[in-house]
């Protein structure tokens, strides 16, 4: 089983998640959080204060697949989140260990 | 027509002929109760009474959410201080009869002398006890303005004890001297027809003071000190704007001519204001803001306090576009001094103030107000000269008078929390509260309950109830 963390820009939620269903992969976490790359944050300004605002608005899937779909399913993601501009987002593959589904107790491939 | 009249003169004349002897010799009968004004002075008494709620708001929204708490706390322990001080002493000091033109006395200790019948010194169409009430809402509010200099670090014990001691010997002097029979500022024939000075370059003055004596808060020019939550803010801008027309309609303390032209003065200059600091600030950094749209209609009612019923609408309308440009530009003054203003009081309400006093020398009319005087533009430069004066020493008042209570109680208990609980923030760490848990989960990250309380209790009962 590998888990596929997907660093995306908010818009391009659905899309993913349209890309991996149509994969059969029907579940997914998703977070709202803050990063950057190489993309600039933005500027607010409250009278007269200027405060940088580095971090850009993200959100991240994280979704475990069978070792057999992971390449695909990272080749979805990639065409569904890039648009080509800088701050497309990233992401990365590691290894589960263990995956257990909470209501039944199966183990393995059979809990995801 | 003319011969109905002749004959009701008449038969007027006749009257006294047909009282008894007693009657002539009586004072001329109380002035009467009126209806619409008692409405109209109640009604503005609780619009001003919203305005501290809204200035709650207004600069709730404008500090860090785990300060959001603490800066709400301050206006609404004001609203419970000082009503109980001014019906105690408070208003007798600033409006019972003179002493060296400095101070009220206690003879209404306790509101005696404070009922239904009214006190035609102030207000003779409505009872005394209404005129009261509507100055106390005013009370109330001027030393919650000074919350937002020292915003984020104040201690609370240091709060209610400056707020007091102020109340008492800042702010009831002050308002003898401009509104009190006997107060110097009035016999020298200064004009503050809702608070310019009184309310704005006092809370002002005072808030510089608060402001350098406390100290910068931890992280200035480092950490962000960004607002968390602009649309409370504009809220509470909203309920000041409302508010405000009772705060200076209401000062004609009766309803008919004069509440409508401050009424109407009111509005404009705030309206004119607002799009002047907007103006100003997109062409100085490029955007308009809805905290610049805000902070200029506040500025532009803080100006047109003072002069509202004595200028007419179109005079009304240039206070304020002045006063939008003119604070937008002095809250940027902090910056330059380096005294940490959290919230902009000293530009806003200071400059602002003071613009709108001197404003009402030169803009005064007596064809607005006949009980008024002229300013410059109509012919009488004394006015602004005096004016000047009022500005000047409510100033010193309000800025000196804070130093030293300030210092007094450093001394006494210390006026900033420490360190951590300011990084902490004021909500955790003065009022044990939290002001947002919003979202599904976030009730999960706390437990126990009523059932802590309970336990605790139990554990505090003395041995022999087991028993």
């Amino acid at each position: 089983m590998k888990k596929i963390e997907a660093i995306i820009k908010p818009f391009k939620l659905d899309q993913v998640k349209d890309a991996l269903s149509e994969l059969g992969i029907a579940g997914m976490t998703v977070s709202e959080v803050r990063g950057f790359g190489r993309q600039k944050g933005h500027k607010e300004v409250y009278r007269g204060a200027e405060y940088a605002i580095d971090f850009v608005p993200k959100v991240k899937i994280e979704v475990v697949v069978d070792d057999n779909l992971a390449r695909q399913a990272v080749e979805l993601i990639t065409q569904a989140a890039r648009t080509g501009q800088i701050g497309d987002g990233k992401i990365f593959v590691t290894p589960v260990e263990e995956a257990l589904r909470v209501r039944t107790g199966e183990r393995g491939e059979a809990a995801l | 027509m003319r011969r109905a009249r002749t004959l009701t003169a008449a038969l007027l004349g006749a009257l006294p002929l047909l009282l008894p002897a007693s009657a002539l010799a009586e004072a001329a009968p109380p002035p009467a109760i009126s209806s619409g004004d008692t409405t109209f002075v109640l009604i503005s008494a609780a619009l001003v009474m919203l305005m501290t709620p809204g200035l709650a708001l207004f600069y709730g929204g404008m500090v860090r959410s785990k300060n959001v708490l603490g800066t709400i706390m301050q206006s609404f322990m004001l609203l419970g201080l000082i009503s109980v001080q001014w019906a105690v002493f408070g208003y007798s000091l600033a409006f019972g009869p003179d002493h060296w033109h400095l101070i009220g006395d206690l003879s209404w200790l306790g509101l005696q002398g404070v009922g239904g019948a009214p006190n035609p010194d102030y207000a003779a169409t409505i009872p005394h006890q209404a005129f009261m009430m509507f100055q106390m809402m005013f009370a109330i509010i001027t030393p919650a303005l000074i919350c937002g200099a020292f915003a984020e670090r104040m201690k609370f014990s240091a709060f209610v004890i400056f707020s007091l001691v102020w109340a008492t010997l800042i702010y009831d002097p002050l308002a003898h001297w401009v509104w009190g029979v006997g107060g110097w500022m009035r016999n020298l024939g200064a004009l503050d027809f809702a608070g310019g000075t009184v309310v704005h370059i006092s809370s002002g003055a005072s808030a510089l003071a608060c402001a350098i004596v406390l100290g910068r808060r931890q992280g200035y020019k480092k950490t962000p000190f960004m607002p968390h939550n602009l649309p409370m803010t504009v809220l509470g801008a909203g309920l000041l704007w409302f508010g405000w027309y009772g705060f200076n309609a209401g000062s004609a303390l009766a309803a008919g001519d004069l509440a409508t032209s401050a009424f109407t003065a009111t509005h404009l200059a705030s309206a004119a204001a607002a799009v002047s600091w907007v103006f100003a600030e997109r062409l100085h950094q490029g955007k308009p803001t809805t905290l610049g749209v805000a902070s200029g209609a506040v500025a532009g009612l803080v100006a047109i306090t003072p002069a509202s019923g004595f200028v007419g609408p179109m005079s009304a309308i240039i206070i304020g576009l002045v006063a939008g440009a003119l604070c937008y530009w002095g809250v940027s003054l902090k910056w330059k001094f380096g005294y940490d203003d959290a919230l902009d009081v000293v530009g806003v309400h200071a400059l602002g103030g003071t613009w709108g006093a001197l404003a009402t020398g030169l803009f005064a009319s007596k064809a607005i107000n006949a009980a008024g005087a002229d300013g410059l533009i109509n012919g009488n430069p004394s006015l602004l000269a005096i004016q000047a004066i009022t500005v000047l020493c409510t100033w010193a008042l309000g800025f000196a008078g804070s130093w030293v209570l300030l210092k007094a109680i450093d001394a006494a208990v210390g006026l900033r929390v420490s360190p951590d609980q300011e990084l902490e923030g004021l909500d955790l760490s003065l009022h044990g509260e939290t002001g947002y848990t919003l979202g599904p989960a976030s009730g999960s990250f706390a437990h126990g309950g009523i059932t802590a309380a309970a336990s605790a209790a139990l554990e505090l009962a003395p041995q022999s109830s087991h028993q």
